[in-house]
């Protein structure tokens, strides 16, 4: 089983982090994994995207123009994106911002209001994992524990308050699906 | 590898698996001016600390010509020594690693290669190819060129670069690209070794400058050879040494080469990109393969020159506008068409570019 998955939205909304974060929990689980971002100039304000592969064979090329999976977090990337999800793959988009709705079909078009349930629950910096609960609800790619692990094993000790905090933001994303 | 995850398995980037591997193969020194798509070394090894556990020195330079001179310096006394840059930075190190390969000492130099000519793009590419193995800097020199398709080449060829450099007395390179450095993917590190002590480097290393340590008269680095006689001497000293290398250190990956009709010559991540477009192709009926060298220099002139007369075509993928493809030209020496795919400036092309490349240039129907 593979999956091949875009995240991309604006820089800061977490979209590496959130690719970080599937990835190191794709190793804890014994999958090959590769995380390929955009970098450089359009970290902060423009658009940012990670290449993520989940795979239980070797991975060929980090970088991709077909994708299982693309999470969608603006305008710009929905319009640049949808026509690259594979036939019978997911679109899951936040619908914050967004006044051109996907189009297609032939694909999985998932709505996940991300951005109303952190502003709700008071705490912006929920987001990508409220994604990510919602992300992993729909394609169970890895489980919610071991999610959690990994937080556990790479976040530094004086973060580890924070943890409790992602796992009701995964919990909630699985909610919004 | 699938059931042993532990903790020697990490999800780290290119860079940061060589800044780790560089401390534990037990390398005396870094020196290193910053530059995107590189910079990662430099911050890992000083978030890393060595100097506090091997004593491994960390220096950001003022510069890279101070750099690769601190690497001249440093190498000439016997030191395992490194630098790393990205393609403007490696061009202001020309001269100083000509000056090292003929000093013939041994040193590991690191480019993460990024868009050119100029100042050019942060963005992947693999346009300093000629650089790395046809000079870059003058005279008649080579560098053992070793080209990493994952992190754990990364972290790998870190020790194999500098071994191979101690075994021939010479420079080594990596020549990496921003995907490489910048992509993070499954790593499992070298095991940790202590770094050299100095009776260890005296023996390894007769010629080191330190000193008269017994012998009748110091050793001297110089590169200076007025007399003709002399220089060509030198010169024909250095050749032997590159036909030796060229005689046993050709590396190469060969993929799906065996039923294939076509073959996909492409280092890099190009080479990594090129496997998913075999992917593509052979789902569509085209029977594609791929020879990766390994080391551009020793190039796998007889590999390549034995593989195709059994191809249709081949197609020369690189991150460039067409460099490669002369050595795999001379390789083949006309027996079959070869032909390039190439992207510039930093843009990354994607697999199936390379499978709509390679179904026009050869004409192909499925």
């Amino acid at each position: 089983m593979t999956n091949e998955i875009i995240i991309t939205g604006f820089g800061g909304q977490g979209v590496l982090s959130m690719g970080k974060i599937l990835a190191y929990a794709g190793l804890l689980d014994g999958l090959e994994v590769s995380w390929m971002p955009s970098y450089g100039p359009e970290q902060r304000g423009g658009t940012a995207n990670v290449t993520v592969i989940l795979s239980d064979e070797a991975i060929s090329s980090p970088v991709l123009d077909q994708y299982d999976i693309a999470v969608v977090l603006n305008q710009q990337s929905l319009d640049k994106f949808e026509s690259h999800v594979k036939p019978g793959g997911t679109l899951l988009y936040d619908p914050y911002g967004i006044h051109r709705l996907p189009q297609r079909t032939d694909i999985n078009v998932l709505e996940v209001r991300a951005t109303e349930a952190a502003i709700a629950g008071g705490n912006m910096k929920a987001f990508n994992m409220i994604l990510l609960g919602a992300l992993l609800k729909a394609h169970p790619m890895v489980s919610p524990e071991t999610v959690i692990k990994g937080l556990e094993k790479t976040l530094p000790e004086r973060h580890h308050h924070l943890i409790p905090m992602n796992r009701e933001a995964i919990v909630k994303g699985a909610e919004l699906i | 590898m699938k059931q042993q995850i532990n903790d020697d398995v990490k999800l780290m980037k290119g860079n940061e698996a060589v800044a780790h591997a560089a401390i534990r193969y037990g390398v005396d020194g870094y020196f290193g001016y910053p530059i995107t798509p590189q910079s990662e070394v430099l911050e890992t090894l000083e978030e890393l600390k060595p100097w506090e556990t091997t004593g491994m020195v960390v220096l950001q330079s003022e510069s890279e010509v101070a750099a690769i001179n601190m690497v001249y310096g440093g190498g000439a006394t016997g030191k395992a020594v490194m630098t790393s840059s990205s393609s403007p930075g490696v061009s202001l190190m020309m001269e100083g690693i000509s000056y090292i390969a003929a000093g013939r000492i041994p040193t590991l130099i690191i480019n993460v290669m990024r868009g050119g000519p100029g100042l050019g793009t942060i963005q992947p590419s693999q346009s300093d190819y000629f650089q790395a193995t046809k000079g870059g800097g003058h005279g008649d020199y080579r560098l053992i060129v070793l080209a990493p398709a994952s992190v754990q080449d990364m972290a790998d060829f870190v020790g194999l670069g500098f071994d191979l450099a101690f075994k021939y007395r010479t420079p080594a390179m990596i020549l990496s690209d921003g995907i490489i450095g910048q992509m993070m993917e499954k790593v499992v590190l070298p095991e940790a070794r202590p770094r050299r002590t100095d009776e260890e480097i005296a023996a390894q290393c007769p010629w080191a400058v330190t000193g008269k340590r017994g012998r009748k008269n110091r050793n001297v680095m110089t590169t200076l050879e007025l007399e003709s006689k002399m220089m060509e001497e030198n010169n024909r000293q250095l050749q032997a040494v590159y036909d030796e290398i060229e005689k046993n250190e050709v590396r190469y990956e060969q993929y799906m080469t065996d039923d294939a009709e076509y073959l996909f010559v492409a280092f890099g991540c190009m080479s990594r990109i090129c496997k998913k477009s075999i992917e593509q192709a052979r789902a569509r009926g085209i029977k594609v393969g791929l020879l990766r060298p390994i080391t551009l220099w020793p190039f796998p002139t007889k590999a390549i020159a034995d593989l195709a007369p059994k191809m249709k075509g081949i197609l020369v993928a690189e991150m460039n506008a067409g460099q490669m493809i002369e050595d795999v030209r001379l390789a083949v020496e006309g027996a079959v068409p070869v032909r390039h795919f190439g992207r510039n400036g930093g843009i990354v092309p994607n697999p199936g570019e390379v499978v709509d490349s390679l179904i026009k240039q050869f004409n192909i129907h499925d």
